[in-house]
């Protein structure tokens, strides 16, 4: 074969190939939008639809890298083509996340300067409304308690667990046990709190098991999620029933890690076990400590679905996230909705920037 | 990328994560709406729907009772025929079969095809297919607030229905209720009164409990129950994220009876503060029941955690045993949520919760579910004519369940007294006026009004306190 031949084939090559992707993509279209209108039509058993979302998604993606592999190696030259390259696999990424986040974060922003149905420009008001309503206040009030004995709470009590299951035989199946709630979800969990504390009047059998232990201990029965400020501690045991087991397991890792050289030197110091713990290892641990307590901030910053199944905000039991649902979705409150998330957003950011900067030093 | 960068962008996105999933809780809004769906539709047992159902025939309308519709005439000549009407709204299950059914007289006498579709989702969904620009022709609403939001959207019913007909057929509130701008919205199709004390029938008669007809026999009978060791009242209130419209229904419902009507018109549109006089005696008198361990099953506690269609308290599971209270105010689509094998009708009534001051004679408080129209096209036009004509109702009234507010529907048409009883009470009313949060601004009508009636319920705040606040959470 010649020079000339191979050039030849080469561009028959590239036809062929360049028209097979083509006619791919096209193809791909069509299924596409026949399996999207497959999708929406609710007459069609669930199963099948999910069949089909499955099959079009997995296929889907990969046929999408495929094809756009096939044309970028049709591109003359080397280097653009490993320029060009991540994009593909980066680029849906990205694209995502710009349409998903990015542009919703942007878009929530501008609509916090706007009023109820985002027509009107009201420049700040909507933030003044926040920190002067009396509604938002208790939201606030309620978080900063929140924040402090959720967090703090289950920081101590990941730590405590973490170093007494170190010494214990059964350590993997009490870890277990304890970290067990972490599968369940918010919204599940809270239903089953609910039922713990279930009220029913004097003289009817309680349903809830505290209720039950009270009365049969010769107590009256007690609306526990009802009077402030009771009622804000009953609905944080669960989220700390909820984030202990994740403290637990983080911290309990960052124990194993500490040399127990380490330890042996301090005792032929002569520290006792207490002064060991708190002069060697919690030092020790201290960027994991920081890290798991940023994390379960962050959780119940913001803090949604145990108070929206509880109480929905009654009784004083209010915070930020559930405010601006309710700005939201019932009062249609688009711009004090939009404000709230921004504050949201900014309580949020330097809590992450810490934490981010943690595990870099981590790392590093 | 550096690693500074990579840390930059991971903040960057792991902030606008944070951001757009609190902005978009958008799986708990469908529970919310389940929610509201579960209790302020009737949702009515199958197997009476299917024995009733056989028994209905699909009369010939007399035209007397069809009034002077211009479109409804050409529709039903034929001009129409083939053509088709889609409407969508808040009936689903049962109550989306029977206004089907209630639709197939028209659809065979004009040969229109008129498809309904009712979804728990409708608030949320109507919002955007308005805005979105896919309205349906027509749609079933279950409170005027949400017709006020979209008269944007909507066609002006009266730029082509006779008026002098509607105004014949409705008192004047109905029409008021669905009327922004001075342009009619929206026509009130199926009417609830909220304004009922249902009793257990069997053991309240045993017991030598007479009706009231006024306040003091009201307060007399409370007397006699306590001094007899029963319970008078079960105030179940606890609705999830609505948990506090039950005690707003008893606010509007005692304030109609101890204020003037234009009061409570002021009142809704906050004319007159939230915490006018008036709102301050209306609480009084609902605290001397509301208050009273003795007069309320469980006290405040039970009234806010027990849930409002619970009502086995009235019901005495076992044979000649006391009910653990004898009295639940609520509306008529309780019975939905009676304990099975209860019959409303032989084993509970309900009674006209009793006029408080004699000079306001006997007001009703209640709702309705109005229809409105989005596209103009003829056909449209006479379904919403037909609707508007007791016939538009007629199978559904004869299949039960069901009050119209149109005063020309014959009271024979009901086939059962619960039903027929509901009617009578609205056609005979004094006063009728639209549940007031229904008709207030979200903020505090879903918002500030029903978590201040919590708040007073259970003591922690008195009604001035409560009241005012609410005044001051009054949108601008």
């Amino acid at each position: 074969m010649t020079a000339q031949d191979k050039q030849i084939a080469n561009w028959h090559d590239r036809l062929v190939r360049t028209a097979i992707a083509l006619s791919v993509l096209v193809m791909v279209f069509f299924v596409a939008r026949w399996s999207f209108a497959f999708m929406l039509d609710d007459q069609a058993p669930k199963w099948v639809t999910t069949l089909v979302a499955i099959a079009v998604g997995v296929c889907g993606v990969w046929i999408f890298f495929w094809i756009f592999n096939e044309i970028i190696s049709l591109i003359p030259g080397e280097k653009a083509r490993e320029r060009l390259r991540p994009l593909v696999f980066v680029g849906p990424a990205l694209a995502l996340l710009i349409i998903y986040l990015i542009y919703p974060a942007i878009n929530t922003i501008y609509l916090s300067f706007f009023d109820a149905r985002s027509e009107n420009f009201v420049g700040l008001k909507n933030y003044a409304f926040i920190f002067t309503s009396p509604q938002v206040q208790v939201a606030f009030r309620n978080n900063i308690l929140w924040i402090v004995v959720v967090t703090s709470v289950c920081v101590t009590l990941g730590l405590i667990i973490a170093v007494l299951v170190d010494r214990i035989q059964l350590e993997s199946i009490a870890k277990s046990i304890i970290f067990l709630p972490m599968a369940i979800s918010s919204v599940g969990a809270s239903i089953i709190w609910r039922f713990v504390y279930a009220y029913q009047p004097a003289g009817r059998a309680q349903i809830g098991i505290l209720n039950a232990i009270v009365v049969a201990l010769g107590g009256q029965p007690v609306g526990w999620f009802l009077r402030p400020p009771l009622n804000n501690f009953a609905l944080m045991v669960i989220m700390i029933w909820l984030q202990t087991g994740f403290c637990m397991v983080v911290i309990s890792a960052a124990l194993k890690a500490v040399p127990g050289e380490l330890l042996e030197a301090a005792r032929i110091d002569g520290a006792n076990e207490f002064q060991a713990f708190l002069r060697v290892t919690v030092p020790y641990i201290k960027g994991t400590l920081i890290t798991v307590g940023t994390t379960v901030l962050i959780a119940v910053l913001k803090v949604f679905d145990i108070v929206y199944v509880m109480t929905r905000g009654n009784f004083n039991t209010e915070v930020i996230a559930n405010r601006m649902f309710l700005e939201m979705y019932r009062f249609y409150n688009f711009g004090r909705g939009s404000a709230l998330a921004v504050l949201l957003f900014l309580a949020v950011a330097p809590v992450m920037i810490i934490n981010v900067r943690n595990l870099r030093r981590q790392r590093s | 990328m550096s690693d500074r960068k990579l840390a930059v962008l991971t903040v960057i996105s792991i902030l606008a994560l944070v951001l757009s999933a609190c902005a978009t809780p958008t799986a708990e809004i469908v529970v919310e709406t389940v929610q509201v769906e579960v209790t302020r539709e009737v949702e009515v047992p199958v197997e009476v729907t299917q024995v009733v159902r056989e028994e209905v025939e699909v009369t010939t309308v007399p035209p007397a009772l069809e009034g002077p519709y211009e479109h409804l005439a050409r529709a039903r000549a034929g001009e129409f025929a083939g053509t088709e009407v889609n409407i969508f709204g808040v009936y689903t299950g049962e109550d989306a079969n029977r206004f089907r059914t209630a639709l197939v007289p028209f659809e065979q006498a004009t040969g229109i095809n008129v498809t309904f579709e009712g979804s728990g989702d409708f608030e949320t969904l109507i919002v955007v297919r308005a805005e979105g620009g896919n309205p349906p022709d027509i749609a079933q609403f279950s409170q005027p607030g949400l017709i006020a939001r979209l008269t944007d959207f909507l066609v002006p019913l009266d730029s082509f229905m006779n008026m002098d007909q509607l105004q014949k057929d409705y008192i004047q509130s109905w029409l008021d209720f669905a009327t922004f701008d001075e342009q009619l919205y929206g026509l009130f199709y199926r009417a609830s009164t909220k304004s009922l004390v249902w009793y257990p029938t069997p053991q309240f008669s045993d017991a030598g409990y007479e009706v009231p007809e006024t306040w003091d026999e009201l307060i007399a009978l409370m007397d006699e129950m306590v001094a007899n060791g029963h319970t008078p009242w079960c105030i179940p209130i606890e609705h999830g994220g609505s948990t506090g419209w039950v005690a707003t229904d008893w606010v509007e419902d005692i304030l109609l009876r101890t204020a003037p009507p234009e009061i409570y018109d002021q009142w809704i549109t906050n004319e007159i503060p939230f915490d006018h006089p008036a709102l301050v005696e209306a609480l009084d008198y609902m605290a001397t029941i509301w208050h009273n361990e003795d007069y309320v099953y469980g006290g405040p506690e039970a009234i806010v955690t027990t849930f409002v269609g619970q009502t086995d308290e009235l019901f005495p599971a076992e044979e000649g045993a006391d009910p653990e209270c004898w009295m639940m105010k609520q509306a008529g689509w309780i019975p939905a949520f009676f304990p099975e094998g209860i019959e409303a009708g032989t084993d509970a009534m309900f009674f006209y919760f009793p006029p408080i001051k004699e000079e306001y004679g006997k007001p009703v408080l209640g709702g309705g579910d109005p229809i409105g129209m989005f596209n103009d096209r003829p056909e449209v036009r006479a379904v919403m004519e037909y609707l508007a004509t007791p016939a538009g109702a007629e199978v559904w009234i004869k299949t039960g369940g069901f009050n119209s507010p149109n005063r020309s529907v014959p009271l024979n048409w009901y086939t059962n007294d619960i039903d027929r009883l509901q009617g009578e009470i609205m056609k005979n009313a004094d006063v009728f006026r639209f549940d007031a949060s229904d008709l207030m601004p979200g903020e505090v009508g879903t918002g500030t009004f029903w978590s201040g009636m919590v708040e007073w319920t259970l003591g922690e705040k008195d009604a001035e306190t409560m009241l005012r606040e609410i005044d001051e959470s009054w949108p601008e």
